[in-house]
């Protein structure tokens, strides 16, 4: 598979009270490939929204580079969607003004008729046909971010970039949006970048889940491949032999080694541990280690 | 009682302005010839001596009043006759001007100050001064360099509906939520068409809020600065009656200074309604 996204070393200070600096994460490698999907996990303070924010092109690393698709961003693009934490909708416009507004962005030119019909598709995609005169105030929070996944999904983004996007819903909201995201990035085989601080949500979802330590000085602790199926489904994920182990090595590096994680002798942020499960040769660092 | 609220507080209006007519017209009644007096004295006393009749007109002769004005509001006989709609005219057309002259520039000044910080804080201690100033304190000094009374009056209306404008288009625009600029951004929104399809219909509550506040406060003014600089006008029509001790007069233009005043403020409050959007 190609390589769409690729953070080289990228860094963000900002200038301390006291004079100096405070690096919130540092030295930051990772690459994504076409396709895949990526869920970063951490806990809050280690930057992950900013990690984010700069991928989307609304923030600027302090140092490093990010390339997507052989360019370095430079600032927001349409190549690249965002669905926010706060769905981020625009209250006074309808459901189908919302995403027409991303539409015409994305073609200038195109008529107001294949603005409406191409945005419908998109709100047909996510389960809203039927809701398209509603302004967002009328509507529940789930299907407020449905909204929000069809305003990203209809420019054609080639990645999506996802801020904790099912953190404000109920859980059973959640669970609903996750299946339809999930069902929806496989069918357009999107390339995901998620933040996510739900250890389920990720082994749902992700093909692979990136660590941060602990901020001040984050980075990527170490990466580990999904070993559950492409094909998983909700009702059975969780009975897949691998996934108490990887649960609860996720787990455990949440509530110890995201901590005490410290650089170790010859470390190398450019190739960080990469931990597999099931009938792959299990590294030395196994769960629960 | 389980009539509509609205049919409900309707009629206790009714009744509230049945009650103030009638202590109106008790206070205002005649109470007959207050003393014996020589008839031919009591003739040059007039009404007031011989019946008794208020020097405060009551509601009965306010209303006949009302009636002929409405009945004939745009005769003009001459400079110091002329129908209470011509004078109301004059005063709405110079709130209008002064007031759309204002419009057109707080809006994009108060758009650009808002959208650059630095400029929202240099420029703060100048509007802060600004603000409490009487329009009138400007009036010799508008006399003085426009030499037109009328021209003077637009300006006095134009400088005291500036500043809720301008001030509430700041806010407005600088309290745009950073997320709703950010979703512009990611989709390669240029920045001229973000100012008009995000921060506009986002701070345009907060806009029209700031220009209701400023049409009362030009309608305020204007009967005040009329009365000043003279000639047409609703606030001169009160002042010319008052010399002319036809209080009616002035309890008529009160009247309707009030009714045009509630009018402005309505429309200003239906085009709020239209551009608010629940969150």
């Amino acid at each position: 598979m190609a390589k769409l996204i690729s953070i080289e070393g990228i860094a963000k200070r900002y200038p301390a009270k006291g004079g100096g600096q405070t690096t919130i994460f540092e030295d930051m490698w990772l690459s994504v490939e076409k396709g895949e999907f990526v869920c970063v996990i951490g806990h809050s303070g280690c930057g992950k929204t900013t990690v984010l924010n700069i991928l989307a092109g609304l923030d600027r690393p302090s140092e490093g580079t990010v390339i997507v698709d052989g360019q370095e961003i430079s600032g927001p693009a349409l190549d690249r969607a965002v669905i926010f934490q706060g769905h981020a909708l625009l209250p006074w416009l309808s459901v189908m003004g919302n995403v027409a507004y991303a539409v015409e962005a994305r073609h200038r030119g195109w008529t107001k008729a294949h603005i409406r019909e191409h945005a419908q598709k998109f709100i047909d995609l996510v389960g809203l046909t039927g809701s398209e005169h509603k302004k967002p105030a009328e509507l529940s929070g789930g299907m407020k971010q449905r909204v929000g996944i069809a305003r990203a999904l209809s420019i054609e983004p080639k990645m999506l970039l996802m801020d904790e996007p099912f953190s404000a819903l109920d859980a059973l909201t959640r669970g609903t949006l996750q299946d339809e995201v999930r069902r929806i990035c496989l069918e357009t085989e999107q390339t995901v970048f998620m933040i996510t601080h739900d250890v389920d949500e990720a082994i749902y979802l992700a093909d692979r889940i990136v660590l941060m330590s602990n901020g001040p000085g984050a980075r990527i602790a170490e990466t580990v491949i999904n070993p559950l199926p492409a094909g998983r489904d909700r009702n059975s994920f969780h009975k897949h032999p691998d996934y108490y182990p990887v649960r609860t090595h996720l787990l455990d590096f949440l509530i110890t080694r995201s901590k005490n994680f410290r650089d170790v002798p010859d470390w190398n942020s450019r190739s960080v541990p990469e931990i597999r499960f099931g009938p792959l040769p299990a590294p030395p660092r196994r769960a629960g280690a | 009682m389980n009539a509509l609220p609205g049919l409900r507080a309707a009629l206790v209006s009714l009744l509230l302005f049945a009650v103030f007519i009638a202590i109106w017209a008790f206070a205002t009644q005649d109470t007959g010839q207050i003393a014996d007096m020589d008839p031919e004295y009591a003739k040059l006393m007039g009404a007031t001596a011989t019946s008794g009749a208020s020097a405060m007109p009551g509601p009965g002769d306010v209303a006949a009043k009302i009636w002929e004005h409405l009945s004939n509001p745009f005769y003009d006989n001459g400079p110091n006759d002329k129908g209470l709609g011509i004078q109301l005219a004059y005063s709405i057309a110079r709130v209008l001007t002064g007031y759309l002259l204002a419009l057109v520039v707080a809006v994009p000044f108060g758009f650009l100050i808002g959208m650059s910080p630095l400029m929202s804080r240099a420029l703060d201690p100048y509007i802060q001064i600004l603000k409490p100033i009487s329009p009138l304190a400007w009036m010799p000094l508008a006399l003085y360099t426009i030499k037109d009374s009328n021209l003077s009056a637009i300006f006095v209306i134009f400088i005291c509906s500036i500043w809720p404008m301008l001030i509430n288009t700041v806010f407005g625009v600088a309290s745009v939520r950073r997320e709703w600029l950010n979703v512009a951004r990611t989709l390669e929104v240029p920045g001229w068409k973000r100012a008009l399809t995000v921060i506009l219909p986002a701070a345009a509550p907060t806009i029209l809020t700031g220009m209701r506040i400023s049409i009362g406060i030009a309608w305020l003014v204007i009967v005040a600065a009329e009365m000043l600089v003279g000639g047409t006008g609703i606030g001169y029509f009160v002042w010319n009656e008052w010399n002319n001790l036809s209080i009616t007069n002035v309890i008529v233009a009160i009247f309707f200074i009030g009714l045009v005043g509630m009018v402005l403020d309505q429309i200003l409050a239906r085009l709020t309604r239209l551009v608010t959007f629940p969150e």
